[in-house]
């Protein structure tokens, strides 16, 4: 690899520019091929900021950065070029060691363990020095290139924590800079370090363990040395460390070398010295014991930390009323509440005048369209379908606003905490808040979240609940229900209410899980919790903003072809006698009184002989006996694609149903043409029955084959039946 | 003794892990080694789960897992 630290060679800028199609193609194939480009790799312990590092190294915002351990999950590439040259980069989930624990670590070890790369970019959190590095020695016995940032700069100042960052090089034997992915601070050095450290060759590490054991390293390097040992590009003292630490893959490549005749019982008669020394045969113990002592020897050295750093402190004391024993539960309750009614609340506020605005621009496009067939294509289907989704952005970005204060300030892992002996009783884990949580945004990523579990049972069982923390998609629905049954001060309630009864379900359901089918042992429950946090403006914005970008970037292209298709499917096959005989009808007739109501007949009749008209009576048998005429049918299969399209088909369908064009909102609608029991029971409905299509995918992947998603359908499905039914039920009875 | 038995604010040396397999290695990971000074913080209600602090790490665990981590109290 050429160095290329200055773009004023003209001939290397040209040379970069020709080879350019092949350094990078990340945007084109979305692969990237990596030619000429160094590939470097994030690796660190969970929430040290390596997500936000990459974001600030990439100039991207592609990382999804949150305060709990376990926000990426998967690895992630981004390419860019800085001092005309590429990187590729790829972010990993965080993992403590490399003896990976749960899935998403699994993900981090192997690539770290057998992919190829040139650097690694160890990033540590300079707050927290001596547990991270137990991670670092583990890196550098990897013998791979490394560049430590210490990150968090900013934080560690205000903490009063100095680090000497020549001594800790020189102690170490490794390239460091101290960064600030936060206030991107020492990012060109960075970069600029990473990428003299590719360019030259491989220097080995400074790390010296306790005597004894150095004292058998140097034994087994002085025999590997006299027999004119070599190995690959290692040292003979890496391969001595590599053996005596019993490093798996050093073994499996030498074991048929003759040498190994001579060298076992060398190394055998060390490795009993150290047992005795140590009093364990536990090698993982050993490497513990050893890599603790490399990193308290470490961080006494090179760390000035006078007290305990405020951030601490101050963490320590609201923690001491957020996990309260008494009040940490009701005190979460009382914020999520708080979180449904804002929703409802301000979310409402706005609504009338977008649907205002929406009911004006479709009289004002309407006007310009003579054709009436394309007018109403246009109007009652277009404008109806994707405004009846629009109308309610503003809740959804309450709603987003709440679940990200709750992912970035820390107070996540605390709700884990809280919970755990709760959630134990029902047979799920602590953790399993952090993807149920997620759910209540998405389930796409909540489904990837639980890979955080370590036990696959518990795994299961939180993903075959997911479903029942009702997604951001389906409070439409809910808004759209409640505000036309429930009076604008209880409106909220009844919100948190659908919310807690269905995670209640969930965790009802999961129980039964557990007992009947998931059966095993309880798995541990360590979990680190992170400092608190104040998440600046720009990480909330962008949270939000994204995902409000995303949910109007589907009403404008997935919503919109639904809303077309419910149209035409519910405007075809013409029955062009039905509409004759009620003409006739029509014209009979003097009075205005029953004019209007044979036209409504006629409208009715139109539409149930529509193709969507005739699935929906098909359907009706099974959903009956819930209260669903064929309307609400259709829509809750609609919405087998996307819960949005429930309400974006409630709104076509109802408003092609009008006979009177006087502006009347589907809210006014619903309130009219159905009955409380019916909105109760299908809001039930909507609550449990399967996720959409792009999540049903995501939980095949996850949950490891898609007879998965034929069970989750089943399960779902009859679970959503048999409690709407009750629900109609007792409804009525009131 | 056990973990379980220091009460909020004290703090205590790690003699020994009782653990095994994954756990073990996890506590390990998380600085749980012997010789490590460790605090219990917080507990909940009925000291189902305990919040401890290992240098500046602060971790939560179940009591069956503080169980597992002998300690001397300093
Ligand atoms: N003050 C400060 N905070 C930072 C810095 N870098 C990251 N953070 C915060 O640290 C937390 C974790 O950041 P992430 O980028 O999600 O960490 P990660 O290492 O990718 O975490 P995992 O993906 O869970 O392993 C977030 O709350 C960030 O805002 C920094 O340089 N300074
Ligand atoms: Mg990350």
């Amino acid at each position: 690899m050429a160095g290329c630290n200055s773009c004023e060679d003209v001939e290397l800028q040209n040379r970069v520019k020709e080879k350019k199609e092949n350094y990078c193609t990340f945007e084109n194939s979305g692969k990237p091929t990596g030619l000429g480009a160094i590939k470097v790799v994030m690796a660190g312990q969970p929430n040290v900021g390596k997500s936000m590092l990459i974001n600030a190294l990439s100039g991207t915002n592609k990382g999804k950065v949150g305060n709990f351990s376990g926000v990426t999950v998967d690895s992630l590439e981004v390419c860019f070029e800085h001092h005309c040259h590429k990187f590729d980069l790829i972010d990993l989930p965080g993992t403590y060691s490399l003896e990976a624990f749960s899935q998403e670590e699994i993900v981090a070890k192997d690539f770290l363990l057998n992919e190829d790369y040139d650097v690694i970019i160890n990033v540590v959190d300079s707050t927290n020095l001596e547990r991270n590095l137990l991670l670092t020695t583990e890196l550098l016995e990897l013998n791979k290139k490394v560049v430590v940032a210490l990150n968090m700069a900013d934080e560690a100042r205000s903490d009063g924590i100095d680090i000497d960052l020549a001594q800790f090089k020189k102690l170490l034997g490794v390239d460091a800079v101290i960064v600030s992915a936060k206030n991107k601070e020492g990012i060109d050095e960075l970069l600029d370090t990473v990428h003299t450290v590719a360019d030259n060759a491989r220097e080995p590490n400074n790390l010296v363990y306790s005597d004894f054991l150095e004292e058998e390293i140097i034994k087994v390097e002085k025999f590997l040395s006299e027999r004119g040992f070599s190995y690959k590009d290692l040292t003979n003292r890496e391969v001595a460390i590599a053996l005596l630490l019993k490093n798996e893959k050093v073994y499996k490549q030498i074991h048929e070398n003759p040498i190994m005749v001579e060298l076992f019982p060398l190394i055998q008669d060390a490795l009993e010295h150290i047992y005795t020394h140590l009093e364990t045969k536990d090698i993982n113990e050993i490497k513990a014991i050893e890599h603790n002592g490399i990193a308290r020897g470490v961080v006494l050295e090179v760390v000035n930390q006078k007290a305990q750093p405020k951030s601490l402190s101050l963490t320590q004391k609201i923690d001491s009323v957020l996990v309260h024993k008494l009040f940490g539960l009701p005190i979460f309750l009382l914020f999520m509440w708080l979180l449904f009614q804002a929703t409802f609340e301000f979310g409402n506020l706005p609504m009338e005048y977008i649907d205002s605005a929406i009911g004006a621009f479709g009289d004002f496009i309407g006007g310009f369209i003579s054709n009436d067939d394309i007018r109403s294509l246009v109007v009652d289907g277009i404008i109806s379908g994707v405004g009846a989704v629009l109308l309610f952005l503003p809740n959804i970005i309450i709603l987003y606003i709440g679940i990200a204060l709750l992912e970035t300030t820390g107070y996540m892992s605390r709700v884990a905490f809280l919970l755990d002996g709760f959630f134990h009783k029902f047979g799920l884990h602590g953790k399993s808040f952090i993807p149920l949580v997620t759910g209540f945004g998405c389930s796409v990523p909540a489904y990837m979240a639980a890979r955080t579990l370590k036990s696959e049972k518990d795994r299961l069982i939180t993903l075959f609940i997911i479903g029942f923390m009702s997604c951001g998609a389906r409070l439409p629905i809910y808004v759209l229900f409640t505000g036309a049954f429930f009076s604008q001060s209880v409106a909220g309630n009844v919100l948190f209410l659908i919310y807690v009864s269905g995670a209640i379900f969930g965790l009802i359901m999961a129980k039964l899980l557990r007992v009947l089918v998931f059966r095993s042992k309880d798995e541990p429950f360590v979990m680190e919790m992170p400092k608190y946090r104040l998440p600046s403006f720009k990480l909330i914005w962008h949270t939000v903003y994204s995902n409000a970008k995303g949910y109007i970037k589907k009403a404008g292209t997935f919503i919109l072809l639904a809303s077309m298709f419910v149209w035409f499917a519910s405007n075809y096959p013409k029955n062009s006698n039905l509409e004759l005989t009620y003409q006739s009808k029509i014209e009979k007739t003097d009075s205005s009184e029953e004019k209007k109501s044979l036209a409504l007949e006629l409208k009715q009749k139109e539409l149930e002989q529509s193709y969507l008209g005739q699935i929906g009576k098909a359907t009706e048998p099974f959903f009956a006996p819930l209260g669903f005429d064929w309307r609400l049918s259709v829509a809750l299969e609609a919405g087998l694609a996307a819960k949005e399209v429930v309400v974006s088909t409630l709104g076509v369908l109802y408003s092609i149903g009008e006979v009177d064009e006087s502006s009347h909102s589907l809210k006014e609608i619903i309130a009219k043409e159905l009955t409380l029991p019916v909105a109760v029971s299908f809001i039930v409905f909507v609550m449990l029955y399967l996720p959409c299509f792009a999540a049903s995918m995501v939980f095949a992947k996850e949950s490891g084959g898609f007879k998965y998603v034929v069970y989750l359908f089943v399960f779902t499905t009859t679970a959503a039946w048999v409690m709407s039914f009750i629900a109609y039920r007792v409804t009525l009875l009131l | 003794m056990e973990l379980t038995k220091l009460s909020k604010g004290q703090k205590g040396v790690v003699k020994g892990l009782k653990a095994s397999g994954a756990l073990k290695q996890r506590l390990f990971s998380l600085g749980i080694v012997r010789g490590a000074t460790i605090e219990v913080v917080d507990c909940s209600l009925s000291k189902a789960t305990i919040e401890v602090k290992i240098g500046n790490t602060l971790v939560a665990l179940r009591d069956s897992e503080a169980k597992d981590i002998e300690v001397e109290a300093q």
